[in-house]
């Protein structure tokens, strides 16, 4: 008996190390070219304005989002008509493969707008299949898993999206350390593209060694395989109803919750509290590092109290905590308030001349660095331009703030504050994968929980740092005004969730 | 709980709709904000791209709350063959 249970406990395992293996590298290949944005554009897109930017704001903004919920109803129709294990490597395939040749792509001045049509086609295929993957990873080791473990072993995958944000921000990060900032931007951003074929390889050649879902295969024996596994999860009514409460009841707040945790609160420090570019992402990576385990922690409770509450609970507490939090960053960061009176020094000015792009005017840039007594530093540059037409009017000396090193004390907060939302975070997103999959049957289950997961995270959750940045540009707006996106959502889905959502766990998953 | 689920069912049903109009005022005030040439043209794609994609959201969150209306939430399935 105890070497049955051992051997369950070893394939459950193996499992699971194959599944958020392959998870864990294509959610790296995903955050690599978000997290790379800027360089890929300067590299692949012309600098000057064009119809090239309608595609490079397609291809930042929008494309490998929108896609996902598309690359959900392709690849779990396929998992739920030939299988898991076969659908999930055909994703793994696609996705490294595209995320390898973004790597290879020759700049804009070599093949002109053939670059950035490239990286287009690039990353709609990186978005189908990650919507085809996560479905099948969180259903194969679902179907693995033991009754009344399933919420403690489906987390394992779940780590495996901020892991593969780690990986990711940690590769780019020692590749600019050792390279340099200059021959980063030229040609070393292609290294954490090219570095994912390897791993890839490695992934493939696991779960090539993988068999197929006993749920699954049962079914299939059987001859009980979904005939159209898309016509029964969306035209079915009792179906779809469900796929409709897990999208508003549960992934729609926990998308929101995920990305704002892990994506807009580094891109809030970078960009509105003007932090320096490693300081930023070194304060995500150790938040990270130690909020990881509660993905684990959250997952295995829900085995013990539900998913329901757990998951609330999340999108409740952001919902309160999200606006004081982000105004912490913003007072911590003011070092032009608190240069009036704590300025200890101040270096030698910099002054850089150049020309104002696509215009003949010059630009000077007059930058210095200041030190606060608190031990802060900061870059301010004071840009001024002047007009070859000596009738034009004079433009204003613009004074730009930039590269603000943390005070130590303000450091370590900063790093508690985003280890609180990625903690938030591991409540919202430990338990879902087991929460959907015991909603849907085993024979459109691939294709049912899929698209709710990937509107809600793809979607809702994608959108958080452009649809914040949008709001916190409009007229009369302030820099917290975006965060009312997803305080708004996270809001809705709670009260959606706590009314309509069950709290009963369903063990029977082979149904 | 089955009486907050249908009167909240017919609060979904208007706030479809309602979003959706927001958006498109939204979109047009922004868009007529937009200064001349590639910046009306950048706002104009962003804010198409956001009405396309809620647009389907929103519809699914009129029939979600159909469904609700209509008590269809009251009880939930407790085992598939009751889907």
């Amino acid at each position: 008996m105890r070497s049955t249970e051992s051997n369950v406990t070893q394939s459950i395992t193996q499992v699971i190390a194959a599944s958020s293996l392959g998870t864990l590298i294509e959610w790296y290949d995903f955050y690599i070219f978000g997290s790379l944005a800027v360089i890929i554009g300067q590299q692949l897109f012309p600098s000057d304005a064009g119809a090239s930017a309608l595609i490079n704001t397609l291809a930042i903004f929008a494309a490998g989002f929108i896609v996902r919920p598309f690359g959900a109803l392709v690849f779990g129709r396929l998992g739920d008509l030939i299988g898991r294990k076969y659908t999930f490597l055909l994703t793994l395939v696609l996705m490294g493969g595209s995320t390898f040749l973004i790597g290879l792509i020759p700049s804009y001045s070599s093949i002109g707008y053939a670059a950035p049509i490239l990286v287009l086609i690039l990353r709609l295929v990186q978005g189908l299949a990650l919507g085809g993957e996560y479905g099948g990873a969180a259903t194969y080791v679902a179907e693995h898993a033991p009754v009344g473990r399933r919420g403690f072993f489906t987390s394992w995958i779940q780590t495996t999206a901020t892991l593969g944000l780690f990986l990711s921000l940690g590769v780019i990060v020692l590749t600019k350390n050792i390279l340099g900032a200059k021959n980063f931007a030229d040609w070393g951003w292609r290294i954490p593209f090219l570095v994912s074929i390897l791993l890839v390889v490695v992934s493939i050649y696991i779960r090539m060694k993988m068999h197929e879902s006993p749920v699954f295969s049962k079914l299939k024996a059987e001859g009980k395989v979904s005939a159209n596994p898309l016509k029964e999860s969306f035209q079915k009514k009792a179906n779809f109803k469900m796929v409709l409460v897990a999208l508003f009841g549960a992934t729609m707040g926990q998308g929101v919750v995920w990305y704002t945790g892990q994506f807009y609160a580094q891109s809030f420090l970078e960009n509105t509290c003007k932090l320096d570019f490693n300081e930023s992402r070194y304060i995500l990576l150790w938040a990270i590092v130690f909020a990881t385990p509660f993905f684990v922690i959250f997952g295995s409770w829900s085995d013990k109290v539900g998913r329901k509450w757990i998951m609330l609970a999340g999108m409740l507490l952001g919902v309160i905590c999200y606006r004081p939090i982000y105004q912490y960053f913003l007072d911590a960061t003011n070092v032009k308030e608190m240069q009036k009176t704590m300025l200890l020094s101040q270096s030698e000015p910099v002054v850089e001349r150049g020309l104002v792009p696509g215009k003949a005017d010059s630009l000077i840039t007059t930058t210095v660095t200041k030190t606060l007594t608190n031990g802060m530093t900061f870059k301010e540059s004071k840009v001024e331009v002047i007009t070859e037409d000596v009738l034009a009017e004079v433009p204003a000396v613009e004074t730009v703030i930039k590269d603000v090193t943390l005070s130590q004390s303000s450091y370590v907060v900063i790093i508690l504050l985003v280890f609180f939302q990625v903690v938030l975070v591991t409540m919202v997103y430990g338990p879902i994968a087991a929460f959907l999959v015991e909603l849907f049957p085993t024979q459109i289950r691939y294709t049912s929980m899929s698209l709710p997961y990937h509107i809600g995270n793809g979607v809702f959750g994608g959108l958080v740092p452009f649809i914040a940045t949008l709001i916190a540009s409009f007229q009369g707006s302030t820099p917290l005004s975006g965060l009312w996106y997803p305080i708004g959502i996270a809001a809705l889905s709670f009260i959606i969730g706590a009314v309509y959502i069950d709290n009963r766990r369903d063990d029977n998953v082979m149904d | 709980m089955s009486g907050l689920k249908k009167i909240l069912g017919l609060l979904w049903i208007a706030l479809g709709p309602v979003i959706i109009i927001f958006l498109f005022m939204q979109a047009a005030d922004k868009i007529g904000a937009a200064a001349e040439g590639i910046a009306r043209t950048n706002t104009t794609l962003q804010w198409a791209i956001i009405i396309l994609i809620f647009i389907p959201i929103c519809t699914g969150l009129v029939i979600f709350g159909y469904y609700a209306w209509k008590g269809e939430y009251d009880h939930l399935p407790e085992s598939s063959e009751e889907l």
